[in-house]
């Protein structure tokens, strides 16, 4: 697999995407994404959002369409020879929206050696980067601890740690703030921040809008037809109520002020001081 | 069967299951005796009594072996109530699979006779009495080797002498997973009993427990499916390498010259 020429990372050709039975999860997908990018992919529950990330990370494989990672068409042939399959594991890193199903080892340790010793790094670098994964999410202590028996904050940080172990590339995330509280949250949101660079990319799939404005350079939202309905600057689109209403991304509902009931497009506009 | 009984032993069942997996995760952490030792070398010596249980022909080296397993348990930190609650479980299925039978059908001196008939011999009391005490003392080994290894090390220990890869990544799936499903057949009962009001009959009980073990085990595959790509994302290729961790040291040579001479013993005693 090339080092892209350009500085695309993904391209993604009129893809489509059918389950068993025909049932439609993606229609002509079309999206470049380059180094550096942070995109958020937000869309109303069951458009296609965890589809599409499993998709670029080789894990489906277009029913029609093209996909391109690092330059290369990403097929069942290509990933099934070592080499190559090897090459694009170590560059692209997806955290599952379900923590328990991406822990399967019997120790966090295991699960955080699991990539690397896949990928037959040396030993003493694979030690080196579990540890330095696990005080990366500040989580060393859960080392011999078994994944059944951590918080559901807890699987989220070694999920994450496990996929940052492998020194992905390209970081793909599943709803990465679900479940966390607001402490957690924000702690994460400032991770992918530091993480960030310019050689690097960050896909992520959220319903919180205050994650997307928070992190994101780029959103991709997807309609309820599976296909995507806009794409571009966050601040372009978070401020259209009117769109955001239309694809589901807010809705209308009664809430409580102080004593005061009402309803209106819910909206959470923040004002920070620098 | 009352709906509150149905419900609320099978929730008890699973609270149960769940304390005991939590439990023996706890004891093989202890700072006891085996815990502190290698895992290679319980899985190497406490087979190695179970061999000459199987020797045994007579009582005193089988009560040995079982002292000898209380010690053990005791040094080791695991409480002797829970020891020997654990074997209690276990011994009742195989006495009446093996003792029962051996005890009517052993020909020899009567012991207990029944309107003239001899019922039970003195040797078939024997038999069974050995029986029952070979299964005793073999499982209370294999108890020792569960409650003072952490899973990981056992699994680990067993890759080290070269047991099939593929039967070690599916144990530890196995009781990785055992756990979260456990979990969730538990919250089914859970919410199940949250909206029940009055009472089901027992067809009814039976029908719901059906499409709960289904809808249990359709989440089970649904998850397979999903571990699977989630390894094949790590770079998975059909074969799992670990970082073993396994270290022998002094203590470690001190328990295998310990065993053995044990064993060299009660192997004398059994055929002087």
């Amino acid at each position: 697999m090339n080092s892209a020429n350009n500085s695309f990372i993904y391209e993604a050709r009129d893809l489509d995407y059918h389950y068993p039975g025909g049932i439609v999860a993606l229609k002509q997908i079309c999206f470049n994404i380059k180094e550096g990018e942070l995109v958020a992919l937000v869309g109303a529950n069951g458009c296609g959002k965890s589809t599409l990330l499993k998709l670029l990370d080789g894990l489906l494989f277009p029913s029609s369409g093209e996909l391109l990672a690092f330059g290369a068409k990403l097929s069942e042939k290509v990933l099934e020879t070592g080499n190559l399959a090897a090459e694009f594991r170590r560059r692209v890193g997806l955290v599952f929206q379900d923590p328990d199903v991406q822990l399967f080892s019997p120790t966090v340790w295991d699960e955080v050696t699991f990539g690397p010793l896949q990928l037959g790094i040396s030993r003493d670098e694979i030690v080196s980067r579990a540890n330095e994964s696990l005080e990366l999410l500040n989580i060393t202590e859960l080392k011999e601890r078994p994944p059944y028996l951590l918080s559901g904050g807890e699987k989220k940080k070694v999920s994450l740690a496990c996929v940052l172990s492998m020194r992905p590339q390209v970081l793909l995330l599943d709803e990465p703030t679900t479940g966390l509280d607001p402490w957690s949250q924000g702690n994460l949101i400032d991770f992918l921040l530091q993480w960030a660079g310019k050689d690097k990319a960050l896909v992520f799939s959220t319903q919180d809008l205050d994650v997307v404005e928070e992190v994101a350079t780029r959103i991709i939202v997807m309609g309820a037809g599976h296909d995507i309905v806009a794409d571009g600057r966050p601040d372009h689109f978070l401020s259209d109520s009117d769109f955001l209403l239309r694809h589901n991304l807010v809705h209308e509902h009664s809430h409580r002020h102080k004593e005061l009931v009402h309803r209106h497009p819910h909206l959470h506009e923040h004002r920070h001081e620098h | 069967m009352r709906e509150g009984d149905f419900l609320t032993r099978n929730i008890a069942g699973f609270t149960l299951a769940l304390e005991h997996i939590v439990l023996t995760e706890d004891l093989s952490h202890a700072a006891g005796l085996l815990q502190g030792l290698d895992a290679r070398v319980k899985v190497l010596t406490l087979p190695l009594f179970i061999v000459i249980v199987g020797l045994a022909r007579d009582f005193p080296v089988l009560i040995a072996v079982f002292i000898m397993a209380l010690a053990l348990a005791l040094l080791s930190k695991v409480p002797a109530a829970v020891f020997l609650k654990r074997l209690l479980i276990f011994i009742p299925i195989f006495t009446a699979v093996i003792a029962i039978p051996a005890l009517f059908i052993t020909p020899g001196d009567p012991l207990v006779t029944a309107s003239g008939r001899t019922v039970i011999t003195v040797q078939g009391a024997r038999s069974a009495g050995l029986l029952v005490m070979r299964v005793v003392d073999s499982l209370s080994l294999g108890l020792l080797l569960i409650f003072t290894t952490p899973w990981n090390k056992l699994l680990a220990a067993l890759r080290w002498f070269h047991l099939p890869s593929i039967v070690i990544d599916i144990l530890g799936m196995t009781y990785r997973y055992i756990f979260l499903l456990l979990h969730t057949a538990n919250s089914m009962f859970l919410s199940r009993q949250s909206r029940t009001v009055g009472r089901f009959t027992g067809a009814e009980n039976r029908r719901w427990l059906g499409r709960a073990v289904a809808t249990v085990m359709v989440k089970s595959q649904y998850l397979s499916e999903e571990v699977y790509l989630a390894m094949l994302s790590r770079g998975y290729q059909g074969e799992i390498y670990t970082l073993s961790s396994l270290a022998l040291r002094r203590r470690d040579f001190i328990w295998i010259a310990f065993a053995l001479a044990a064993a060299a013993f009660m192997i004398w005693s059994i055929y002087q």
